[in-house]
């Protein structure tokens, strides 16, 4: 079993999923199942400099979630992981298997790789990476945006 | 707070499913009691679904985890199935909040307890507490992990 107390986010490195250009990032916790984290995308996205995104799929939450993840790190794998994420993102009700196959074209991808990634062991073992670290890192909901390490925003809650 | 090192005051409240159970039925192995404000707010939501993704870790440590509130049982049914989480839910319902009284958790002015934990160990006698500085921010899984250690 792994190790699940405490220790810092760790920094961006050349294993994460990252877009723009900077010396600074801002490392994003998400659910891909997440309507909160589908409402901050578009603000989070369009931040200048580098955007991390982490895995942190909440699967009692969010039942398709894990699904999603690794639709998203198949699209990866292919070199399309933002186009993908963006894309789950900007259609939540549209998320089963064929909705999957149908990005998958629209993003020229390889299908029956995407569909033999998607259901990899390994490909597993990185999302729970990403979710363990976030765990350690004291996420308790998402997204959880951390700069430099930092925990800086997590959203708002009320009881 | 009730304080590391005190016995852990007994109790038998009502499960999801309606049957009793005590806090010595589980002597023998670790507790960790999970109070909070109540079902279906949107704070204890994410912070059940949170702990049902690392349970199999939790369970690895031989701690059982059962949550806590002022809800009755009906509802800890319902939450548990909107949920999709299997931890067990104690109803504090009557007389409304004793448990948590009893452990020092209950919020008078709120009317329900506030988002605590605390580790019973095998013995019965209190481990470890943490009292969330409000009932709208719940411990993220590593503070139960920090404590297991």
């Amino acid at each position: 079993m792994s190790d699940l107390t405490s220790a810092s986010v760790p920094p961006i490195g050349p294993d994460d999923h990252v877009r723009g250009e900077g010396e600074e990032g801002l490392i994003v916790y998400a659910d891909l199942g997440c309507p909160r984290c589908a409402a901050a995308w578009a603000e989070i996205a369009a931040r200048p400099g580098r955007v991390a995104f982490r895995h942190f799929p909440v699967a009692s939450k969010h039942p398709r979630s894990p699904a999603l993840h690794a639709a998203a790190e198949a699209a990866g794998a292919q070199g399309r992981f933002f186009e993908m994420v963006d894309s789950l993102y900007a259609n939540r009700g549209h998320v089963d298997d064929p909705h999957l196959w149908e990005r998958v074209e629209r993003l020229g991808l390889d299908l029956e790789r995407f569909e033999r990634d998607r259901r990899s062991p390994h490909l597993a073992t990185r999302v729970r990476r990403d979710f363990e670290s976030g765990i350690r890192g004291g996420v308790a909901g998402t997204p959880a945006l951390f700069d430099a390490c930092t925990l800086v925003a997590v959203r708002e809650r009320e009881f | 707070m009730i304080a590391a090192g005190t016995p852990a005051p007994d109790f038998t409240l009502r499960n999801q499913d309606g049957e009793k159970v005590s806090l010595s039925d589980f002597r023998g192995r670790k507790v960790l009691l999970v109070f909070y404000p109540g079902d279906f707010s949107p704070v204890c939501g994410d912070q059940f679904s949170l702990y049902q993704e690392v349970k199999p870790e939790i369970a690895a440590k031989g701690v059982e985890l059962v949550g806590i509130s002022v809800d009755g049982f009906f509802a800890h049914k319902a939450f548990q199935e909107k949920l999709g989480i299997d931890t067990t839910l104690l109803s504090d319902f009557e007389p409304k909040g004793e448990v948590a009284r009893a452990y020092g958790s209950y919020v008078e002015s709120m009317g329900f307890a506030n988002r605590t934990l605390v580790l019973v160990d095998e013995e019965g006698t209190v481990a470890w507490t943490y009292e969330s500085p409000n009932p709208g921010e719940f411990p993220g899984a590593n503070v139960i992990f920090d404590a297991l250690a």
